[in-house]
Formats: C-alpha cells, structure tokens, sequence
C-alpha cells in the first residue's frame, strides 16, 4: 500500500496531471467565488455546455486536435452565449434561469450535432473529440500544464490588478457606476475570465463537471470568514487541494475518473463546511438555538416564580 | 409505418410530454432545478439497475424518478440553511449526484449496456428498433409508447390540478391562505417532471430534456400573457419544432435530438427578438418612445 503511494507520487504522468487540475481548481475556485458572490453560479454550467460547437467547429476549420485553436472556438462560442444570455435577462422579461437553460441546451445541442457530422466523415484524427464532453485528465500533456499555467498567471494578475473595481462591482454595482467606473468593461471582464476558466478546464474536467469546481470552493470557503481576501484565498486552497486529492484517488483506484472523483472531493469539502463552520455552520447553529431556547426558558421560570 | 414517419412521431410525443409541465418550469422561474433533475435521474437508473439487473423494468423507472425527486428535496434543504445562494445549491447537489452516477457506471457496469454516453445524449434514430411486442402483435417503437403515457399523466395532473397550478404558480402566499398547499402541488409538478426526463432520456438524452421543456414554453410565454394560450403555442411550438427538427437531422444525417434542440433555440431566439407584446425590439422602441416623451417634457419646462 505505502510503496504504491510513493510509486504513484513518483509517477511522472501523475505528477503532471495532479500539478494541472490542482492549478485548475486553484484558478476556478478564484473566479468562481466572484461567480458565486453575484449570485451567477449557474451560469459557469451553461457556459461550460455552450463551448461545444465552437471545439467543433475549431476542428472543422483545420481538420486537427490542435488544442490552441479548439479552445479558441469554445472561447467564441462561450462569449456569444453570454451575449445572448445577458441580452435575453437584462432586456426583457425573460427571467435568467429561463435564459440559461435554453441556451445551455440548444448550443449544446448544436455542439452534438457538429461532433456527429465529423464522426460521420472519414478522418482519424477525429477520435477523442468527444473526450471534452467527460473530460480525459489522464490525457493532460506537460503543455496543456503549462497553457493551464501561463492563462492562469494572467487571470490572477487581472484579480490583483482590478481588485478593488471587482470587489465594488461584486457587491455593490450601483454604487460602482455612481463612482465612474464603467459597469459595463468591470462586467465584461468578470464573465470573460469565467469562461477562460471554464475552457481551461474542459480537456481535464469535462463540458458537464468543470461547473461544480467553479461553484464548490467558494461556497466551502464563504463559510468560515466574511473577508473577500480570506474567501479568495481559502477557495483557491480548496480547489487545488481537491484537484490533487481527486487526482490522487481516481489514480489508486482501478477505473474512477479523474473528473468526478474531483467533484465528489469538493462536494466532501463543501457539506464540511456547512456542517462544522464555528460561526455559521449548521451544526454551531443548531446549539446557539438550544442554548437561547434554554435561557429564555429559565427566563420564564424565574418570572413564573 | 415508414421509419422516418415513426421517428416523428416518437419526436412529436416526447417534445409534447417535456413542454407540458415546462410551462409552469417557465413561469415559476426554476428551470434550472428540472436542468438538475435530468442529470441526477441518471444516479436513479444506475441504482436502480444494480437491484433489477434489467434495463426494461418499471422499477427503474420509479426508482429514477424518486431520485429526481430527492434532488429537489436536497436543493430545497440547502437552500433552506441560507448559508449559500439559491442556484449555488443546485449547482452543487447535482454535480455530485451525476459524478456518483458515473463512478459507479465506470466501476462496476462496464460490461452491460448502459453507459453514460447513451444517457446523456440518446438517439431518437434507434427508437424504431425497440418494439413494444403485445400478445406477439407489433404495436410499433416502445419509446412511442412509453412516452405517450407520460404524455397522458402529464396531460391529466395538469387538467385535474389547472386552478391548483395557477394559483400556487402566480401568487403562493394567496393560495396557501385560501387552504391550497403549494408544496404539495409543487412535489407533484417536481415528480411529473422527473418522471419525464427518466422517460425521455433513451431517446432524447438528459442534457437535451431541459432544452426541450424550456424553448418551446418560453417562446410561449413571450407571444402571450394568458395561461391556457400560453400552454395551447407550446404544444404548438413543440410540434413545429420536432417536424423541422427531424427532417434537418436527416437531411444532414446527423443526430436528431440534437438538431431538435437546435431548431427549438431558433425559433424561440427569433420569437424573443420579433415578438409584437415582449420582444426585444418592442421593448428598444418602447425605450426610445419613453426617452423623447422625457426630452419633449424637459424641452417644454426649459421654454417656460
């Protein structure tokens, strides 16, 4: 047992592997805690699905997995889908949940129907494209790694860079405007980054899973403090420690996937926090509650006396 | 019967059952919860089959729609510690149940004929192969019928419960003060919908369920402002959408679902951006008329 642990640590594949995803979570549990601080959670799941045809499309366009230019066309397709949603909630009537979930299934299903057009055609160097749809983490090269890592670089730099105009606008974009910073620009760039890291994520993670890193690190860290600084940091420590641990698991195991073993870590994390957080944590309130029940009761009692 | 012909009415029958309970999915602003129920009802099949060891019994089918049910249920107590956002919960509670889902498809079913590929995208072309045989008869593709009982019930819960629905959907405070229960109505909407993505999902597959229960309601529901015009343009709607749908895939041989779901995002974007009461060009004219209304009025006070 022991020696295989340290034959696996030694592992050159799962050195590489492990250092992506955990970098993955650590960059998705950053952006993510914006995400879900705006309360826009949801949208990194209808994004993630929205990416689809522009991969296939990329591939229609030079007929290779060249990952560059596929996650260029997921980067497009990714931002027209934001257009369209922001445009369907903002503009109308139409209530943002409505507006995910439609667009969410059409482009996803228009990104199933340009895989199966290529499928149909003879090129063999189709095969794997559908890999996007349930991620292949053991499929990670050292430059995806390093692509994972230089975008990564710069989507940190823009949270230092911006950090006070994301923190107005995350909490407060009224009085954002009403100090002259443009509302719309902080906007763009916030869900920009959002799908940056969504398509970073969807060699390893998955079109369906990579939501839940998003979402899961920040909700675990919100729990135990109420500074933006401490969430961002705790986050990015939940993300790259469950990326690894994920990793770490679904490598012992004979057939786990990477993408799930992942997502079941962060959810240990998340249901933790929520039970077991000192301040806000269910279980914290569960004895602040018994413990006024008890003192309003002696309360009565020493009246009745 | 043709195949082609047998397809479209497979298609028809399933977009008309998945719209039905939409509409109240639409106009109570959780769409998303059904997104999560079609994915989880998956964690529901694989159990279930563990325990039936048989792909065609109607256990599976309870049993995956109990779990989509449990997921609303597990949203709703998340939601209900206030300790995080609304769509934070759903976006947490079903990744992880679809995750145990393919962790133990990947783990122990990897020699039977259920794989998570098949349930996430279905194929309406391999309907016609599954026959539903009676007393030796051809009664045509199961999914046919399979489909049109769901159709049935849907149709039933939403005829027996209209005022129930209509009521609980618009204004719940009110409906729970004149003695309606609108937990009970929603549980009942909850387990229609589950019901339908568990009955969808060999030929339509999950992720494509919620497109096919949201487009064809939403377009609905920006053409009109009344209920029963809005549910009578979403069968419409569906049917439209399943016939151009089927005849697009086969043109370019493609997947059906899949070109469906394209179709259904056509129409309901074009219906959003055309619409004559809440379309998106409607609403930029009424916003130009409400900015010169307001530069005439102060134009007018600055003369005087």
């Amino acid at each position: 047992m022991f020696d295989q642990i340290s034959l696996l640590l030694n592992d050159y594949t799962f050195q590489i592997v492990a250092l992506g995803t955990g970098f993955l979570g650590l960059l998705s549990g950053v952006v993510g805690t914006y995400a879900t601080l705006r309360k826009e959670s949801l949208l990194g799941d209808a994004l993630s699905h929205a990416a689809l045809p522009g991969i296939g499309i990329g591939f229609i366009l030079i007929q290779r997995k060249e990952l560059s230019v596929l996650l260029l066309g997921a980067l497009v397709s990714g931002l027209i889908a934001t257009v369209i949603i922001q445009t369907m909630s903002k503009k109308t009537v139409v209530k943002l949940d409505s507006a995910l979930s439609l667009i969410l299934s059409s482009f996803f299903g228009l990104g199933l129907v340009i895989l199966t057009s290529i499928q149909n055609n003879p090129n063999a160097q189709q095969a794997g494209l559908s890999n996007f749809i349930f991620g292949q983490a053991s499929a990670m090269l050292l430059s995806d790694v390093q692509l994972i890592g230089v975008v990564g670089v710069v989507l940190l730099a823009l949270v230092g860079l911006f950090w006070k105009e994301f923190k107005v606008f995350t909490f407060d974009p009224m009085f954002g405007q009403t100090l002259g910073f443009s509302g719309k620009i902080i906007e763009s760039l916030m869900s920009t980054m959002i799908v940056v890291t969504i398509i970073l994520g969807l060699e390893s993670v998955g079109v369906i899973l990579i939501s839940a890193l998003l979402i899961g690190p920040s909700v675990a860290a919100r729990q135990w403090t109420d500074r933006l600084s401490i969430v961002i940091v705790l986050a990015a420590v939940v993300g790259f420690v469950s990326g690894v641990t994920g990793t770490f698991i679904s490598s012992m195991g004979a057939r786990i996937p990477t993408g799930p073993s992942i997502v079941v870590v962060v959810s240990s994390f998340v249901f933790f926090s929520l039970f077991f957080s000192p301040k806000r944590g269910i279980i914290a309130k569960h004895y602040a509650y018994k413990k006024r029940q008890k003192v309003f009761m002696k309360h009565i009692q020493s009246l009745e006396e | 019967m043709s195949m082609i012909f047998e397809i479209t009415l497979v298609a028809i029958v399933v977009a008309v059952a998945c719209a039905l309970p939409g509409v109240f999915l639409v106009l109570r602003g959780t769409t998303m919860v059904s997104d999560a129920i079609t994915h989880t009802v998956l964690l529901g099949i694989v159990l279930a089959f563990f325990i039936t060891q048989d792909l065609n019994s109607p256990l599976l089918m309870i049993g995956a729609t109990l779990v989509g049910v449990a997921t609303v249920w597990a949203i709703e107590a998340l939601q209900q510690t206030k300790l995080l956002s609304n769509d934070a919960a759903i976006g947490i509670v079903f990744p992880l149940f679809f995750s145990l889902a393919i962790i133990l498809i990947t783990r122990f079913a990897g020699n039977v004929h259920l794989d998570e590929d098949a349930v996430l995208m279905g194929e309406l072309a391999f309907s016609p192969f599954r026959r539903f045989l009676f007393l030796g008869m051809d009664l045509g593709p199961r999914a046919l019928w399979t489909m049109l009982v769901i159709l049935f019930i849907n149709s039933l819960f939403i005829l027996l419960f209209y005022k129930e629905l209509k009521i609980t959907t618009f204004d719940a405070g009110f409906a729970a003060a004149l003695g309606f229960s609108p937990v009970l109505i929603h549980y009942g909407l909850m387990t229609i919908v589950s019901l339908t993505a568990v009955g969808a999902y060999d030929s339509v597959g999950s992720i494509l369920v919620v497109g096919f229960m949201v487009g064809p309601p939403l377009a609905a529901y920006l053409l009109t402002n009344k209920l029963h015009v809005m549910i009578a343009l979403t069968v419409l709607m569906a049917f439209i959408n399943s016939i151009i749908g089927v005849q697009l895939a086969f043109y370019f041989d493609t997947t059906i679902a899949g070109m469906i779901a394209v179709v259904t995002g056509i129409t309901t974007l074009v219906i959003f951006v055309v619409s004559p009461k809440k379309g998106l060009i409607k609403a930029s004219v009424n916003r130009r008329k409400e900015q010169k209304k307001m530069d005439d009025r102060l134009k007018q006070i600055s003369k005087v």
